[in-house]
């Protein structure tokens, strides 16, 4: 079904779209009734845990499960021998495609265990502690290995090689040897030296990155059911229910249809629930005891084994004219792909010199396997980490150029008409009017207290559109229910429900969304990439608009009227034939009440593919405070300034903004992950992997600029992934303006701010 | 004839070239044709690319279509988080 | 396997009893043995509040607290926040005020707020900010929270002038 859409001849003023209802689902959520994944018990339910590796980098020479399986009230246990070999496949279902023998063999090792943590077999057992006690009398026998984590080292010639298969690709000539770089893409346009020749100013920097996790509060939790047929039931908490029915099915070797997946609540995910590591395993558990298993990790096991984002190195070159344009840019990437190849560098490459319109550039970027957890996406995959360096440099450009840093950035800025540095022309594209917004709010004039620093950065994601499916259905008494395919991780059941409303012209407590498992609903792609307000939700405003077509056509039967000469509105049928005079308006309610005489029952349902997605753009103003005794960096004021489109909830969009940077600050300031010398994580746990708490960080003010995106009904662009992009830059632009010196690594955790200040 | 230009990605097949024209209604005949110039691009540009046509980004889009002088962009598909 | 220890607390104003091995902490009893999962694991060391309850009026992470420690005493949790079909004015401004969007940090910051208000009905903005460090919210970077908190205090003092 394509996404092209009716617009109505003259445009109504809107009466959901843009307020701030409370969401449908809120209730459940303040008083603890909703259900997370791991709220579910069912009878004769068993609990399942994994046994992991304790090694970065081990061939694994045997599993002997004998006494584990000996020991009363174990039910099930499996390893990589209980799943099918599966030869190196992509296949898509997630986000992105994913190499369905690497998946596998993430979720269950097979010959090797590649970090630390790596599962290696499953346990069910009646309770817990009899689980975990079984985990430990698993014997394996381990080649321990020498591993490498740190993304250069593991590019160096001689680093230990995690997988022989691994050449290379994207070289100009396949190399004879097998490596960890799996990858090398390149983005390059113009004419990279004569650009630099012509350049007046030249600044150049490298920064680092380390590994940050999504940092979900809920760890990852589902209960799994097979029975006696092949029927597999699965409960979790996920971005994506389809996506966990199709890898479920395929790393089983089962078919798709024999498996149904209902979406619990999710407790945030961020990209990082939008893969499975704990359902094809309890499900080959159930398979195995006959009964139900549930299984949730723990925290050390999330850091450990789910994906964190890649740590990086990034080397940026800029040259310049006096006058501020840009002549050369010089990107080189190096992004840390854990266990398995798949680093978000390719994105990082596209969206690192996005807001710049130039004429010569080359991105360089390496996708580099370690010895850590394989890593999954996180919010704008790849842009923070290129954002970073991009911005970083961009600023000591401004220094060196004596220009505002906002000014430079109108100056060499996309707009529309203007080639991405990805590729295709921008169109209905709000960046320049997110700058001067930026520039004339009163933030940007504040005068600073002494010893603080501002700065200034900007971001850009794409956003997708994809498969969505959404069916509406009015009730006998003129209710509605909207139900998708797609998890609510941050209120968009309020947005379905409201712009069904909006079409319907119902008032907004009469349309009941809820989020349908994978038999009850057609196909839907997860939800993440900023796409479920826009394509899922481009999927219900065409369903309530096909009852809309519906209701006329009743009414008309009802009236005797050609449907014609009937219009829809404010929730009621009204004859527009001036010699009808004395027909009421018909009200949704009462053509819904004689439904089974003018066709059966109301309702439609949309399956489309949404195309044109509008990408968005952030700017961001960033005030800190160094504490010079402990090197303490605190953010005392932040506005973000984001192109939405149309916010169709705005308490929901700011909402996304303001996560956003609260991650961003934590990836600026505090968040790593820290290995030992033995490629254990040494703070696998929110003591020592700090985020932020709610004393870390001021108000977070924010500037919704509203330049609509013409594909969607409502003007809707994605939201949610652009906000976490310019933080990182904007924080340690602004350390750079408190402390005199540029900091190129982060975290700029307090030991190396004092650091700093001691070298002054 | 619509001007096709391939991110680095896709430039194993075409031995490097990176700009091409196409002469192709819709996404669907600009694959088929990809694929006989180059084979193997065609399945490629399905399984791992967008395409850009006219500054919007499609991903899986065949009955898209192609105008007289449309500029399209195969570039690595996108996946959020 | 030691047999279970049998506890006796009042949970929301009710008397309960149910089994317990001595290493179950009182978030696994509340949870599987009280059905009352409003209280959420989200790293069972103490550190992010998921599982924050009021035991004799003290505000704990109940994943720290051993479920035989409860035994004859008053154990308070998110689903005895709201009474008799009244939201609580917390739960309401966190509903108005969007402070919440994948929920799961809720019940434990509603329990934690609940405990600031009583202890300082008119806290500052960094008062509460400091008191609700130890709830871990991913989601909202706690801009709307303290919003919703900093209104339910008003209101509640509001609402206690017109009483006196």
């Amino acid at each position: 079904m394509t996404d092209v859409m009716e617009k109505p001849a003259v445009k109504p003023e809107l009466k959901v779209v843009g307020t701030r209802p409370v969401r449908p689902d809120g209730v459940d959520k303040v008083t603890g009734r909703a259900a997370y994944g791991a709220d579910l018990a069912l009878p004769g339910m068993l609990i399942g845990k994994i046994k992991r590796s304790p090694h970065a980098h081990a061939r694994i020479v045997s599993i002997d499960v004998r006494k584990a399986r000996a020991l009363p009230g174990v039910k099930a246990i499996v390893t990589a021998d209980d799943f099918p070999d599966l030869a190196s496949q992509e296949y898509e279902a997630g986000e992105s495609a994913s190499n369905l023998r690497d998946l596998s063999q993430n979720v269950m090792a097979r010959s090797k265990a590649l970090y630390k943590g790596h599962a290696l077999a499953a346990v069910a057992a009646t309770s817990a502690a009899i689980a975990q006690e079984a985990v430990d009398l698993i014997e394996v026998t381990y080649e321990v290995m020498p591993h490498v984590i740190d993304v250069e080292a593991a590019m160096a010639p001689h680093a230990p090689v995690l997988h022989d298969h691994l050449y290379t690709e994207g070289l100009d000539e396949r190399p004879k040897l097998p490596s960890n770089i799996a990858k090398r893409n390149r983005l390059e346009r113009g004419d990279l030296d004569e650009g630099f020749a012509k350049a007046e100013v030249i600044v150049e920097g490298r920064y680092t990155t380390q590994a940050v996790h999504q940092g979900y509060i809920e760890p990852h939790a589902c209960v799994c059911s097979m029975s006696e047929d092949g029927q597999g039931q699965v409960w979790a908490s996920s971005q994506g229910q389809f996506m966990i029915r199709t890898y479920c099915a395929k790393i089983l070797g089962l078919e798709i249809a024999d498996i149904r997946v209902t979406p619990a609540e999710i407790g945030g995910g961020f990209g990082g629930k939008t893969t499975v590591y704990l359902e094809p395993v309890a499900l080959a558990l159930s398979r195995q005891s006959g009964a139900p298993v549930k299984m949730v990790m723990s925290r050390e096991d999330v850091f450990e084994a789910t994906g964190p984002t890649s740590g990086a190195v990034i080397q940026v070159k800029l040259g310049a004219t006096r006058d501020g344009r840009i002549t050369a840019a010089e990107v080189e990437l190096k992004y840390q792909a854990g266990a398995f190849p798949g680093s978000p560098v390719g994105a990082g490459s596209m969206t690192a010199l996005a807001c710049y319109d130039l004429e010569n550039f080359r991105i360089t970027g390496w996708d580099v396997v370690t010895n850590s957890p394989k890593v999954a996406a996180y919010r704008a995959p790849g842009a923070p980490i290129s954002a970073f360096g991009v911005e970083s440099a961009m600023d000591d450009l401004a220094r060196k150029l004596s220009m505002d840093p906002i000014a430079l950035r109108e100056l060499n800025g996309v707009r529309d008409g203007v080639k991405a540095a990805y590729g295709p022309t921008f169109h209905n594209i709000g960046y320049l009017e997110s700058l001067k917004a930026a520039k004339e709010h009163p933030h940007y004039s504040a005068p600073l207290a002494p010893g603080q620093g501002r700065g200034v950065a900007v971001g850009f994601w794409f956003n997708v559109g994809g498969e969505s499916t959404a069916t509406v259905h009015v009730n006998e008494d003129g209710g509605a229910v909207v139900a998708t395919g797609n998890p609510d991780i941050g209120g968009s059941r309020a947005s379905m429900a409201m712009m069904a409303a909006e079409v319907l012209g119902l008032p907004m407590e009469k349309v009941r969304p809820i989020v349908a498992d994978t038999a009850s609903i057609g196909f839907s792609m997860l939800t993440g990439g900023s796409r479920t307000t826009f394509a899922t939700g481009m999927a219900v405003t065409q369903a309530a608009e096909k009852i809309v077509v519906d209701l006329k056509r009743r009414a008309g039967l009802l009236w005797d009227l050609p449907a014609d000469q009937i219009e829809w509105r404010d929730g009621a049928a009204v004859c527009l034939d001036p010699s009808k005079e004395g027909l009421r308006p018909m009200p949704l309610a009462a053509i819904a009440a004689q439904s089974a005489k003018t066709g059966g029952p109301i309702g439609a349902e949309v399956s489309l593919n949404a195309q044109g997605a509008g990408p968005g753009f952030g700017v961001h103003i960033c005030d800190v405070e160094i504490d010079r005794e402990t090197g303490n960096v605190s953010v005392v004021r932040y506005t973000a300034v984001q192109d939405v489109g149309k916010a169709i909830h705005p308490a929901y969009v700011e909402g996304q903004i303001q996560g956003g940077v609260a991650q961003g600050v934590g990836w600026a300031l505090n968040e790593e992950y820290v290995f030992d010398g033995d490629g254990q994580m040494e703070n696998p746990g929110f003591l020592d992997y700090r985020v932020p708490v709610a004393s870390d960080l001021p108000m977070i003010d924010t500037v919704m600029v509203e330049v609509p995106n013409p594909r969607h009904p409502f003007g809707a662009k994605g939201v949610g992934e652009v906000p976490i992009v310019p933080p990182l830059a904007a924080v340690a632009n602004a350390v750079r303006g408190a402390l005199g010196v540029r900091m190129h690594d982060l975290p700029l955790s307090p030991p190396k701010v004092r650091a700093v200040i001691d070298a002054l | 004839m619509a001007h096709v230009s391939i991110s680095s990605d896709g430039r194993g097949f075409t031995g490097g070239l990176a700009e091409l024209e196409v002469d192709a209604p819709t996404v669907r005949g600009l694959i088929l044709q990809l694929d006989q110039r180059y084979p193997g691009l065609g399945d490629y540009v399905q399984r791992r690319m967008a395409i850009a046509i006219d500054g919007e980004i499609h991903q899986d889009a065949y009955a898209e279509p192609l105008g007289a002088d449309s500029e399209v962009f195969l570039i690595p598909k996108i996946g959020g988080g | 396997m030691s047999k279970r220890t049998h506890i006796s607390a009042t949970v929301n104003g009710d008397p309960v009893e149910f089994l317990t091995a001595p290493s179950t902490t009182l978030l696994d009893a509340l949870r599987d043995e009280l059905q009352l999962t409003g209280a959420k694991e989200g790293c069972g060391s103490g550190d992010c509040g998921a599982c924050s309850v009021m035991l004799d009026g003290r505000l704990v992470c109940s994943c720290l607290v051993l479920a035989v420690e409860a035994e004859g005493r008053r154990v308070e949790t998110i689903e005895g926040m709201a009474e008799g079909g009244q939201l609580h004015p917390l739960q309401q401004k966190f509903l108005e005020h969007a402070a919440l969007q994948c929920g799961f940090c809720t019940p434990g910051l509603l329990v934690a707020a609940k405990a600031l208000l009583d202890a300082n009905p008119d806290p500052t903005e960094t008062e509460a900010r400091y008191w609700l460090a130890g709830n871990l919210c991913r989601c909202t970077g706690y801009d709307k929270i303290i919003r919703a908190v900093m209104d339910a205090a008003a209101d509640l003092r509001q609402a206690q002038r017109v009483i006196a």
